[in-house]
């Protein structure tokens, strides 16, 4: 799957490094694998993969707007279908349902499903964190079973515990902390996703393959 | 995961220099957060950069202390702070739209000012602005997280200063009477000036502050889901600062006009979700523009129209809401680099640090 790459500059300190349009494993892949290859170019200050894209963040007077363009071309051009970076993989236990779940019930009745049917088709599949954003270590992972498709909440609720389990769409993610959401909360980790004051602040990095496993409350 | 090796870090590896006491938080209104450069190499994580939402005010205030270039300020937003000094110091105050008073004296912004142990100093809200930078000789010394002092209140990264707070700081860099009484306009260091570009204000001839700028911009990437029209009334339009503001994003009102035009889109369709700096301008469904500042998400899923050049960022930082009348004009990038290297070169940028 090769679409063509556009640059577009983003203001005159980043370029947006688009490389489809589209939510796709592959596509994502090619993201983080490009993402691996302009690390070593000393103009970028940083730079943030998303589901299609790289956002590169350079310094203006370390470099010039062309010459940063041709250096993010160069790599784009070493990218093939079998540029591949090794993925961390992890295990997320989740209490389902109940006071940690206040949307399994309702979500699992719109969809026609039992509750523990819906806990099944979340937790049986392998997700990738495709990318981070929203707030500090929110992952959003997918893809989704079509079985368990379905919009956000008509009106976010004002508080989301942190460590909150949602889906949306074809997309299921965590909530590190407390924040507005719109997601539909399945259950509940005791993991901590984001401490800002340990030497490693986020559990989750893009590229990593997540598993949710239901814990049993005895 | 840890940070980004190759993002350049605000900081010095292992910087262990010693610090005192210097300054009590007296009285506060409004919000004042410890700030520095700000955080790199975290954007990916979903952690924003924040740092000043003035960049260059920050600087300048750093600048006339011959601090180093990243120390730590106090931005001041809307509101009043008294500090009280608890052993001798200089400070300075950039920014826009307040006053300093110190007992029967008011000093101007964008100068530094000697105090004794003992003194109050406050920083008072006018007009025409919205941020304050105080910075004290040595640069504040406050937790460092994930690689900067900056702080960012939603994520629980760093506080927000509260009356009774001891701050602490690092040991200036020159001699304390050296330091005073500097102005940041008077061309104290000797140093080459930035061409006049609109010389309306009087606080500085680097960076043109008014109630009535026009924004350069650049297109962007989603600038071809508009209309002709939709972008010609982007251009076209005067905004004001809704008061519903903050550091993470600033929402525009369009002005009344007599021919009002909506920023029409050509098609409806959802944006996958992609990276935003500061500066970026969302264009949401109700049709008024965001634009992205110091705290803003580091990814979002509106169409941006155009991005705000790093040069004219403290313009906009400084508009008042419901006051302000800001119009958006279209640069290239290569002109946008210019008009920063311009105010680079004029030692905005300067780490001259004197002998001791």
């Amino acid at each position: 799957m090769k679409e063509k790459s556009t640059l577009k500059p983003l203001g005159d300190s980043a370029i947006l490094v688009q490389l489809g349009d589209a939510i796709h494993p592959a596509l994502n892949a090619r993201v983080h694998a490009l993402d691996a290859l302009l690390q070593t170019i000393p103009a970028i200050v940083e730079t943030v993969p998303s589901y299609s894209a790289v956002l590169v963040h350079y310094d203006p007077l370390a470099t010039s707007y062309t010459q940063i363009k041709n250096s993010i071309e160069e790599k784009i051009s070493l990218l093939n279908d079998s540029t591949h970076r090794p993925s961390r993989r992890l295990e997320i236990p989740v209490f389902y349902g109940g006071a940690s779940g206040p949307d399994l019930e309702p979500a699992a009745a719109t969809l026609g499903l039992s509750p523990s049917e819906l806990i099944r088709l979340h937790s049986e599949r392998q997700y990738t964190v495709y990318m981070m954003g929203f707030t500090p270590g929110f992952p959003y992972m997918g893809i989704l079973d079509e079985k368990l498709i379905l919009p956000r909440l008509s009106s976010p609720r004002p508080r989301v515990p942190a460590g909150s389990v949602a889906i949306a769409g074809s997309q299921t993610g965590i909530y590190p902390i407390d924040s507005p959401g719109g997601w539909h909360i399945l259950g509940r980790t005791p993991l901590t996703l984001f401490d800002p004051t340990s030497e490693n602040p986020f559990l989750f990095a893009p590229g990593d393959v997540v598993k949710f496993v239901p814990m049993e409350i005895p | 995961m840890t940070a980004d090796h190759r993002a350049q870090t605000t900081l010095p590896a292992a910087v262990s220099r010693p610090s005192s006491v210097v300054i009590e938080v007296a009285d506060l209104t409004g919000i004042a957060t410890i700030q520095d450069l700000g955080r790199r190499g975290w954007n990916k994580c979903g952690v924003p950069t924040s740092g000043p939402m003035d960049w260059f005010a920050y600087r300048a205030a750093n600048l006339l202390l011959d601090n180093l270039p990243n120390s730590a300020t106090i931005e001041l937003g809307l509101g009043e702070i008294t500090l009280r000094a608890l052993r001798n110091t200089v400070l300075s105050v950039t920014g826009a739209g307040y006053k300093v008073e110190n007992y029967v004296w008011t000093f101007p912004l964008w100068t530094t000012f000697y105090v004794r142990a003992g003194w109050t100093v406050r920083v008072k809200k006018t007009s025409g602005g919205n941020w304050a930078y105080i910075a004290v000789a040595g640069g504040f010394d406050s937790p460092v997280i994930m690689n900067s002092r900056s702080t960012y209140l939603r994520g629980g990264v760093g506080a927000a200063l509260n009356v009774g707070d001891v701050l602490r700081s690092f040991a200036p860099t020159a001699d304390l009477l050296k330091l005073a009484a500097r102005d940041f306009d008077a061309g104290w260091r000797d140093l080459p000036r930035a061409p006049n570009w609109q010389d309306t204000s009087g606080a500085t001839n680097f960076m043109p502050y008014s109630q009535t700028p026009t924004i350069e911009v650049i297109p962007g990437p989603q600038a071809d889901w508009f209309t002709a029209e939709g972008i010609r009334a982007f251009y076209e339009s005067e905004y004001t600062l809704s008061p519903s503001f903050d550091r993470m994003g600033y929402r525009l009102q369009m002005l009344p006009s007599p021919s009002p035009k909506e920023i029409t889109r050509k098609f409806i369709k959802e944006l996958i979700s992609e990276g935003m700096t500061m500066g970026s301008i969302q264009i949401p469904a109700d049709g008024q523009p965001i634009v992205m500042m110091a705290d803003a998400p580091t990814t979002g899923g509106y169409p941006k129209i155009a991005n705000v050049i790093r040069s004219d960022l403290p313009l906009l930082a400084q508009c008042e809401a419901g006051v302000s009348k800001i119009r958006f004009r279209e640069t290239t990038v290569e002109e946008a680099q210019e008009k920063y290297h311009a105010i680079a070169k004029s030692a905005i940028f300067a780490t001259k640090q004197s002998p001791c």
